[in-house]
């Protein structure tokens, strides 16, 4: 923000970034590589809904956009469109373990959707799964208004394994642009999609 | 870079608000220039009064603003929360940042019955964002709970604190040379008085000037208070996208408010300007001008209206095409 933004009390919304989420399939590699963990094909987009009728309109359009290829090979299965308790709507876009390039489009579909239609603010983050041989849960999240990436690792209850998460930080650290500041590393508690 | 998008400013609000800022330089520069005038006028050195008065003025804005974040908790006799303790207070701000790409301030609960909310700090590393017991248990839908901590949130990203700081030094320093003048006149008023015409002339005059600035002063700064009120009400609703949702976290705040008796009012007085709804009310109804002159919050009325403004703007089917810088 400015000083003369600061002075007349105006904040702009801030507009997300999408490119570095296609980032995503080489890192993938990496990361299998090197922890072996696997994409497990969902993946999902997080974002504010807008009250009144103009938004609700636009978000079914992308659902059925996203729809269109469901059940086609490598169209993946249809959307799922869950509201969390925070009052924010999550899509998730499930797909095979080895399609992640197409679970990325797909995503960045639902990005472009929004920004075309001037909601580019509303975005939140995308979140892409990942499980080991031992079923422990990860997932990386993408921050759109940073467009950065930060390893999510939750254990039962509210408990985040905070040892795996450095450790995939370090592992990605050339494949991602990882989020430095660990204090926006925020926990998405029992997000659809994981 | 050219995108589209529906977040258009309010040139109305900013207008005002320049206005007011103006006027408020506008009168430190003749308030400095009165101050040397007079003494000049008078080839008198009471320049000394005056220039404890603005060091003394300074430095309570200095450390007001150095320490306004733990200045502030320690008044609410608020504790910071971890967030095990409040997790879902910590999920809703965790998220806005996100949204709002900003620093999390931190989180801290008030024991106070009374619905209200604050946020301070210098910067926006060392801000604390505060919830009174009583904004958790009046009812609030978590929406309505996030209007009301994205109203907090955009105080700090507009760096209210500061802003108001730099706007209320005018009126502290003329507070002061009231009161120095007041107490020179009375102690060394005789002594000075004899030898000199001018010197008897010369302290009431600078608490008459003192006096007319402060007033002045006081009621800009109240208009200042107001419209950066609406400004984070338009920017906190822009924020979550929900305008209603804000709008009737107000209705219930401003309701029970009313209803809570007056000594947990007069203790929450002094910050009334960083809270999220007035804690003094002068008047019972929203006719009343003269009463809406000296409130630091714009009447519920005006808020809720812009927030219906702000709803029509986001529905509207068809976003303008604007170029952001």
């Amino acid at each position: 923000m400015g000083f003369l933004d600061v002075l007349l009390g105006r904040t702009k919304p801030v507009q997300p970034k999408l490119d570095d989420l296609f980032a995503l399939p080489s890192a993938a590699i990496t990361l299998q590589a090197s922890s072996g963990f696997t994409p497990t094909g969902s993946g999902s987009v997080c974002f504010r809904s807008v009250e009144g009728k103009t938004f609700s309109d636009i978000e079914s359009d992308v659902r059925d956009l996203l729809n269109m290829d469901a059940g086609k090979p490598g169209g993946g299965l249809p959307v799922e469109v869950t509201r969390d308790s925070y009052g924010y709507t999550w899509l998730v876009s499930s797909h095979l373990s080895d399609e992640l390039d197409a679970l990325v489009t797909d995503l960045h579909a639902v990005n472009s959707a929004l920004v075309d239609n001037g909601f580019g603010p509303q975005l939140l983050c995308t979140l892409v799964a990942f499980r080991d041989e031992r079923e422990r849960r990860l997932a990386l999240v993408y921050l759109y208004k940073r467009g950065t990436f930060y390893p999510f690792a939750p254990l039962s209850g509210q408990e985040r394994d905070n040892a795996l998460e450095i450790q995939i930080k370090n592992a990605l650290a050339d494949d991602l642009k990882i989020e430095q500041d660990l204090t926006r590393w925020f926990p998405v508690w029992g997000a659809p999609g994981m | 870079m050219a995108t589209r998008t529906r977040y258009a400013p309010d040139r109305g609000l900013t207008a005002r608000m320049t206005v007011t800022m103006f006027l408020l330089g506008l009168v430190f520069v003749g308030f400095v220039a009165a101050l040397i005038g007079i003494l000049a006028a008078t080839k008198q050195s009471a320049g000394l009064i005056v220039f404890v008065a603005i060091v003394f003025g300074g430095g309570a804005a200095v450390i007001s603003l150095f320490y306004s974040d733990k200045i502030a908790l320690a008044a609410a006799g608020a504790h910071e929360v971890t967030p095990q303790q409040a997790p879902e207070l910590h999920g809703i701000v965790d998220r806005l940042c996100a949204l709002a790409d900003m620093d999390k301030p931190r989180v801290a609960i008030a024991p106070t019955r009374m619905p209200n909310a604050f946020a301070t700090g210098r910067n926006s590393k060392n801000s604390v964002l505060c919830v009174t017991q009583g904004m958790l248990n009046v009812g609030l839908t978590r929406e309505e709970l996030e209007g009301v901590l994205a109203h907090e949130l955009s105080h700090v990203a507009h760096k209210d604190v500061q802003v108001m700081t730099v706007a209320g030094l005018l009126g502290i320093t003329a507070g002061l040379l009231v009161r120095f003048a007041f107490y020179s006149e009375l102690f060394g008023g005789g002594r000075r008085g004899g030898n000199n015409g001018n010197a008897a002339l010369l302290i009431p005059l600078i608490m008459l000037v003192s006096i007319v600035v402060y007033a002045i002063s006081f009621v800009l700064i109240r208009m200042l208070s107001r419209y950066r009120e609406l400004a984070a009400d338009r920017s906190g609703a822009l924020l979550t996208g929900q305008p209603s949702a804000l709008a009737s976290a107000l209705t219930k705040v401003s309701d029970s408010m009313s209803r809570i008796p007056n000594e947990d009012l007069r203790k929450a007085a002094p910050m009334s300007a960083f809270y999220f709804a007035p804690a003094m009310k002068l008047h019972g109804g929203g006719g009343d001008k003269l009463a809406n002159l000296f409130s630091t919050h714009p009447s519920l009325d005006k808020r809720i209206e812009q927030l219906a403004k702000i709803q029509a703007q986001l529905n509207n089917s068809t976003p303008g095409a604007k170029g952001l810088r």
